[in-house]
């Protein structure tokens, strides 16, 4: 699946994982080139595979997962015949790896200054010690680090995120490699964050004609970088080619539906999700592992995997449609969504009722005050969106309107005209049951020891006086409501998907019937094609439901799919507060026009 | 002030409240007893009640409880730990002196036996988890964490000084007047049984916290960096591991100094755990009171020192200190 060029450095053919010892596929016969100076960029769902293929090119796996056949050569040298000390020559040196998160990637004990001199030391980079230091110093200019001696002398703790994935990043670069493997550097970042760290990695690779793999879940981090995309599903890669040609003209309906998960900040059209989640290892069906999920589907794609075919030698794809799909073959079913209907032209309090309403609140964290007199409103029926980066204080003033904050707060908040106290154990039981929480992490707000029955059973127990069958039958609804199978109820946490488990977080602020949802950043730990299942539920329950929501997020692209009235916030204030489209169409502070210019999002031309 | 010496400081004056704690409930618990001092003095004779009064007066017990302790712990503070109440009446301190010093380096030895091979074992457990060197580690650990260490001591005795083979003494009675190195082989046999007791916990302890860093990120980064493997677990993997072990040694070697009760008795070896046995055995209070204190004492400093070790080796919580 390669052009005719010569400049080949990477050459990956019919790779194959597997677990060890079940012989269960991770990976399944990936095949691909890239070229000197060339980003490729890997993209697909959690569970497709694609960080151990991405972990593959440096000949590694995780325990429990083993080699099980394929080719990797690079720059002339068969890197899975190689002997460990040779190995070790190449890791680091030929070919070097950016993980995802770098907090938990540099080592606590060890000073930033000797874990970024071991990788020289360690591949005797230069001749002499003056030669390795000298080399530390332009490494660190690379990434824009300092690399004075106090600066080497911190341990990772006291660098910022930013400053962490930079160090990782300069540490990769280190011995000149020719080719990086970045696995998802920049999900755990802010977007402006994001942003700088992109900027980076397309300065190094182009100034220094590195190659990259860049491996990510999301088509809009990687649409100004790359210069290839391969779509991997289920193990397997399912379309291969150039940039441009996936955005303007895919052919497979999974590339086409990833791209339509992807909140657009023009607003041409709201996210699609896609329904289902990827399958893991060993619940993958015969044939195209996406038959189940797509639009599109006929008899022959659950029983035989399509062969590679396309357009021309770069463009390669593997579905029995792909040319229909090409020519415009719709990929999704039913009816177009729209944005929320009861679009705002006014803000809030001039019309509505007001519900949530929020008076000079200053909020303290310890001695340290993190809000600043933010005044804000939540209407009946309305949806605000909270934007802002990490330290903003928007997670701060959703806390403090759940009764969460635990330290002191000045200011009043009210709900229906009366004020709040501070913490939920002073509230009544109405207006504790009226205010519902969905917390940002799927994996650790529900209790791993209870089934989704229990959980969800827990606040109809507390705040209503319903029989077993009462509370059975309001368990089956909300569960449809979320559209998640009645038979997940005697299932745990674990057994569940992350879009999954989030269904189930709203489903349980849901039975509660509260009048305000206070959603905080809970598309974050999912892939883009979930983030978007997860909004569109979102928006189907509030018109449904009619409930007022507080939708806290760093993602500004989100919003105008969900929300009437935005505040951004700033360093405990808010800069900016107003209807969507007025804010994002016109920002009128500085910092929103910062954010928004460095949100990732798609082509404008792209098509789906 | 710096904020470590401030922290010393601290628990140091806590360790102090502790023992003063201690010291209560040891004095206490001797009052507990049936009999007093002056009775076990006079053996038989007690039942001379002119004797036996004028011997209470002597030795203060006709005082009030608190008095009694008051004064006590006054000595203990000057270094008086008050007179033996066996034989000739030798002062305490003299008394016990020579067994803490038998003892000291008993446990001295223990410990540097026991430590180093826990470390390495543990960590190889963990490098070569599920393999056939773990598994038979792991038997090898549960069955001597489950037999109590003077079962251990019987065994060893059996084995290398009576039944089996006549090649070490199963009597250990260390003469303090002659030098150390004459005696070595009278330490063998004590200092294996305490081992053998020590490095299950320590080594099972290691192996989890290694094997938890060995699956970390940060590990994997510097494999992917192609730092060698040696290097990976010396370097990077046991500074992180070591760290939830420390306090596990601390309480090891702790047991070391509390828990020689039984082995020191086995080997008659002259410490302070034969010590207390014939002290608790004679009702020589001031000697039960004076090592019980001791023990005490050692528990409170070494739990200390794994505080503070563990501060100055981890980064986060020593930067942490500013």
């Amino acid at each position: 699946m390669s052009g005719a060029r010569s400049d080949i450095v990477l050459t990956v053919e019919d790779l194959r994982v597997v677990l060890d010892p079940s012989g269960i596929e991770i990976d399944d016969g990936v095949s691909f080139v890239i070229h000197e100076g060339e980003v490729l960029g890997l993209v697909g769902e959690s569970a497709s595979g694609k960080t151990t293929a991405a972990t593959s090119l440096l000949a590694y796996q995780r325990r429990g997962a083993k080699m099980a056949g394929g080719r990797i050569e690079i720059a002339g040298t068969d890197i899975l015949s190689l002997s460990r000390p040779e190995l070790r020559k190449v890791r680091g040196g030929l070919i070097s790896y950016v993980p995802q998160d770098a907090s938990a990637s540099l080592n606590p004990a060890l000073r930033i200054g000797d874990q970024l001199m071991e990788i020289l030391n360690e591949h005797s980079f230069g001749s002499s010690h003056a030669e390795r230091q000298a080399r530390l110093v332009e490494m660190m200019d690379e990434v824009l680090l300092p690399s004075d001696r106090a600066f080497m002398r911190r341990y990772p703790h006291q660098l910022s995120g930013g400053q962490q994935q930079r160090v990782v990043i300069a540490m990769a670069m280190a011995n000149r490699p020719k080719i990086i493997v970045l696995d998802e550097p920049t999900t755990a970042l802010d977007v402006t964050t994001q942003a700088h760290v992109l900027e980076t990695v397309r300065h190094l690779t182009s100034s220094y004609g590195v190659s990259a793999l860049y491996v990510t879940h999301d088509l809009a981090v990687v649409s100004c970088l790359v210069d290839r995309i391969a779509i991997m599903y289920a193990g397997r890669l399912v379309e291969i080619g150039p940039r441009a040609d996936l955005f303007t003209g895919a052919y497979h309906p999974y590339t086409r539906r990833l791209l339509a998960a992807i909140p657009d900040i023009h607003a041409v059209r709201p996210p699609r999700g896609i329904p289902g989640s990827a399958p893991r290892p060993g619940s993958r069906v015969a044939g195209c592992a996406f038959t189940p999920r797509c639009d599109c589907r006929i008899d022959k794609c659950a029983t035989e995997f399509p062969p590679y075919t396309g357009p021309d030698a770069d463009h390669q794809v593997c579905c029995w449609r792909w040319e229909e799909v090409g020519q415009g073959l719709p990929v999704i079913e039913g009816e177009e969504l729209v944005f929320p209907t009861t679009r705002a032209e006014e803000p809030c309090r001039t019309v509505d009722t007001v519900v949530v309403d929020v008076r000079e609140v200053t909020a303290f964290y310890q001695r340290k005050e993190v809000l600043h007199e933010v005044t804000t409103t939540l209407c009946e029926h309305r949806c605000l969106a909270l934007v802002g980066e990490s330290g903003s204080g928007k997670t701060t003033l959703a806390r403090c309107i759940a009764g969460l904050h635990q330290f002191k707060i000045e200011g009043a908040i009210e709900f229906n005209g009366k004020t709040l106290a501070r913490e939920t154990r002073g509230r009544t039981s109405a207006e504790r049951q009226a205010i519902q929480y969905i917390f940002q992490s799927p994996y650790s707000s529900l209790n791993p020891r209870k089934t989704i029955r229990q959980l969800l059973a827990q606040p109809i127990d507390i705040f209503f006086d319903l029989d077993r069958d009462g509370t059975e039958e309001r368990m089956v609804r909300v569960l449809e409501q979320v559209a998640l199978d009645t038979s997940l109820l005697s299932r745990y946490p674990e057994q569940l998907s992350g879009g999954e488990r989030q269904r189930v977080a709203i489903a349980r602020a849901l039975v509660a019937e509260p009048s305000v949802l206070i959603c905080d950043e809970v598309t974050s730990w999912l892939d883009v094609s979930v983030q978007a299942a997860i909004i569109e539920l979102l928006v189907h329950l509030q018109s449904e439901t009619g409930v007022s929501m507080l939708f806290v997020t760093h993602n500004l692209a989100l919003i105008r799919s969900i929300a009437q009235e935005v505040a951004v916030m700033q360093d405990g204030r808010i800069v900016e507060h107003g209807v969507v489209d007025a804010v994002l169409d016109d920002p009128q502070a500085e910092y929103t026009r910062l954010l928004l210019g460095d949100t990732p999002t798609i082509p404008a031309d792209c098509r789906i | 002030m710096p904020p470590l010496l401030k922290i010393l400081f601290m628990r140091l004056g806590l360790g102090v409240l502790t023992l003063l704690l201690v010291s209560v409930v040891v004095f206490a618990a001797t009052q507990a007893l049936p009999g007093d001092a002056a009775k076990a003095i006079l053996g038989k004779d007690s039942a001379d009640t002119e004797r036996y009064e004028a011997l209470r007066k002597q030795l203060r017990l006709d005082r009030p409880l608190v008095e009694q302790y008051a004064s006590w712990l006054g000595g203990v503070v000057r270094g008086d730990l008050g007179k033996s109440l066996v034989g000739a009446g030798a002062n305490v301190t003299d008394l016990i002196g020579k067994r803490v010093v038998n003892s000291a380096i008993l446990v001295l030895f223990a410990a540097l036996v026991s430590i180093p091979i826990s470390i390495l074992l543990g960590s190889l457990s963990a490098i070569w988890r599920d393999s056939k060197f773990d598994n038979v580690v792991n038997i090898a650990n549960l069955s001597l964490a489950s037999l109590p260490e003077f079962v251990i001591g019987i065994i060893m005795v059996l084995v290398f000084a009576t039944a089996v083979f006549k090649w070490l003494p199963s009597v250990s009675n260390v003469n303090s007047l002659m030098p150390l190195s004459g005696q070595m082989t009278l330490f063998v046999l004590p200092v294996i049984t305490l081992a053998l007791a020590v490095v299950p916990y320590v080594s099972r302890m290691l192996r989890a916290s290694t094997v938890e860093v060995l699956e970390s990120e940060y590990v994997m980064m510097a494999r992917l960096k192609g730092v060698s493997e040696p290097r990976v677990l010396w370097h990077h993997a046991l500074p992180n591991a070591i760290v939830p072990t420390i306090q596990v040694i601390a309480i090891n070697i702790a047991w070391l100094a509390g828990g020689i009760v039984t082995v020191e008795y086995l080997f008659t070896f002259p410490g302070v755990g034969a010590g207390l046995v014939d002290a608790v055995a004679n009702r020589d209070m001031p000697v039960v009171q004076a090592l019980v204190l001791l023990m005490a004492a050692i528990y409170v400093l070494l739990n200390l020192m794994a505080d503070i070790v563990t501060i100055l080796i981890s980064p986060r919580l020593r930067t942490g200190l500013r």
